[in-house]
């Protein structure tokens, strides 16, 4: 077997076996935890949980007015690798076609170009991440392993991506496979680190904005 | 015709001049991909060299890479192939059958001791001591192992003979094996593709005469001239893949204009040989430039290699059941933590209470 038919055969299988099993095992046991009901009173102003929800997400998108000096620049970085993350899985025909090998949906992708170039922007955004969490003293000292792991196995595929793409470094097959493989990795890991933040920063963000709305804090 | 005569005598008779010797040479020195300078060697070389004794011999195969060669689209290519070698064993192509065939192949093989080529075409079953492909009372196995003990260089035509092809594919039932599997001892030239490119196998072949030696090899031991870039280098589809855009099936608008046929299957970005640049049928087409994505029949395991229509990026398991079976037991292991972390603290209240109805009494 060789090193392409590794990568697109049983890495890849165990690594969604591994991917979906991370994923329920740590929803269903969040969720179906013992929650103690707020007995408090709600203002009378206070909307509804979903809309407190909704409306406490969009507004954590954006740093509050006395934290906007300090927090623009990180927010507005965090924003660029995120959006280009999600415009090169789901903007490139590779990617439509590996989606819908899984699930059957696909959808029309976007110029190659493009998506090459958004690679790029998005690799030295999660560069300059990474380089802040070293400068700086505060993020250095909070950091633990599972932090610099979860951004090597996030920028491993834009990396090894751009490679393939651009057919640099070695035989296609090879770039390929690597890049399937860092794929694998990715999709291991994600439930079991802090890559999780993707399906819980709904949950935690939503469940502190209908805390605070509750109680009357209008941002 | 006289083994003995130099091909530049042959040539003479049959009426080819220096100039059309000169002219095939210097095609030949372009296929294999040489200087210049190595056009009039060739020709030198040719002129010089006598007849190349070579046996073929062939095994589990469709006879495709013989008709490949035999048809080539250029009879003077063909003429020229047959004028260059003394094709002493063929069992499609010569006139003598039975034992008398076998006469001839024993007889090449001892005037022409540690001279003759060996071309193989087919893979070579192996299984219950390779009973399943025989000729004239042999096994493949045993006529292989005894035709190239003294053999100068064994050429294997065609991806069964070099990767097991067809025969060697899931579940392989006679045990096909290719022939570098079977001769260790001696140097293998895999000549790949199903059927492989006509010129590369005359090229290969001028090449052996002329210099006396191997040409360069990749790592899977095939001419580099031949095998050095991949197909989706080569491809005039290719500005099409760099733009993303693709035929989404083998009738829509994409595939009318002629856009990269990767969506639909093709294992051109994987598959190394010369078919976009020296084509097919004279240099008319391809498969690509027909409208069909590549099969990558010159890589091993082509056969095996996720499906022919399914694109290189996609999985090629099916893991529905995997990730099926993954959420069942991740649904099973959260939920019975949460349970157990629900019965811990009914405990812990109850204690609690139990506790407080303790203390007030």
């Amino acid at each position: 077997m060789s090193l392409l038919e590794f990568a697109r055969g049983p890495a890849l299988e165990i690594a969604l076996g591994a991917f979906a099993f991370g994923v329920a095992w740590r929803l269903l046991s969040l969720l179906a935890l013992p929650w103690s009901r707020d007995r408090s009173v709600a203002r009378p102003a206070a909307p509804s949980a979903l809309a407190a929800a909704a409306g406490g997400f969009v507004r954590r998108m954006w740093p509050a007015r006395p934290f906007r000096r300090s927090d623009l620049w990180v927010t507005l970085n965090g924003h660029v690798y995120h959006i280009g993350l999600a415009i090169v899985v789901f903007g490139l025909a590779q990617h439509i076609q590996f989606i819908k090998g899984l699930f059957g949906l696909q959808w029309p992708n976007l110029p190659t170009g493009l998506v090459s170039l958004v690679s790029v922007i998005t690799l030295a955004s999660l560069t300059v991440a990474l380089a802040r969490r070293v400068v700086s003293p505060v993020l250095r000292l909070i950091s633990t392993a599972n932090d610099y792991f979860s951004w090597l196995v996030t920028a491993l595929p834009v990396a090894t991506g751009l490679l393939a793409q651009s057919h640099l470094g070695a035989r296609y097959e090879t770039l390929l496979a690597w890049h399937l493989l860092s794929v694998a990795l990715l999709l291991a890991w994600f439930p079991y680190g802090k890559l999780m933040h993707a399906f819980l920063v709904f949950l935690t963000r939503g469940e502190t904005a209908i805390l605070y709305r509750r109680r009357g804090v209008q941002s | 015709m006289n083994d003995r005569d130099g091909i530049a005598d042959l040539l003479a008779r049959r009426g080819v001049s220096r100039r059309a010797l000169l002219k095939y040479a210097t095609y030949l020195a372009t296929v294999m991909a040489l200087p210049p300078l190595a056009a009039r060697a060739i020709a030198q070389g040719l002129a010089k060299a006598r007849r190349q004794s070579v046996i073929w011999l062939s095994f589990q195969e469709c006879t495709g890479c013989t008709e490949s060669l035999t048809r080539s689209f250029n009879p003077t290519l063909e003429d020229l192939i047959f004028d260059m070698i003394s094709l002493d064993y063929h069992e499609t192509l010569q006139a003598v059958s039975g034992a008398a065939a076998e006469a001839a192949r024993l007889a090449a093989m001892r005037e022409n001791r540690g001279k003759y080529v060996v071309v193989v075409d087919g893979s070579v079953a192996t299984k219950d001591g390779g009973v399943y492909s025989t000729n004239a009372g042999k096994t493949n196995l045993e006529v292989l192992k005894e035709t190239a003990e003294h053999a100068l260089a064994v050429i294997s035509v065609g991806t069964c003979a070099a990767f097991g092809g067809l025969p060697h594919a899931h579940p392989n039932p006679t045990g096909a094996v290719p022939v570098s599997q079977i001769i260790t001892d001696k140097p293998v030239i895999n000549i790949s593709g199903c059927p492989p490119i006509a010129e590369a196998m005359a090229g290969t072949i001028a090449y052996l005469i002329t210099f006396g030696k191997l040409p360069d090899l990749d790592h899977l031991s095939r001419p580099k001239s031949i095998f050095g870039d991949s197909i989706h280098d080569r491809c005039y589809r290719r500005p099409f893949y760099d733009k993303g855009m693709f035929a989404k099936s083998f009738d829509d608008e994409g595939a009318r204009k002629g856009w990269c046929l990767y969506e639909v299957g093709c294992k051109g970005p994987v598959t190394y040989n010369a078919c976009a640049t020296l084509k097919w049928n004279g240099g008319v087409s391809f498969p690509i430039q027909s409208g069909h994505g590549c099969l990558g029949c010159s890589e091993p395991d082509f056969w095996d290699n996720g499906g022919f229509y399914r694109p290189l990026s996609s999985s090629t398991s099916h893991p529905g059941a995997v990730v099926g079976g993954a959420v069942v037991a991740g649904i099973a292991v959260g939920g019975l933590g949460a349970l157990l972390a629900r019965q811990r603290r009914e405990r812990a209240v109850r204690d609690l209470e139990a506790k407080e109805q303790e203390r007030r009494s």
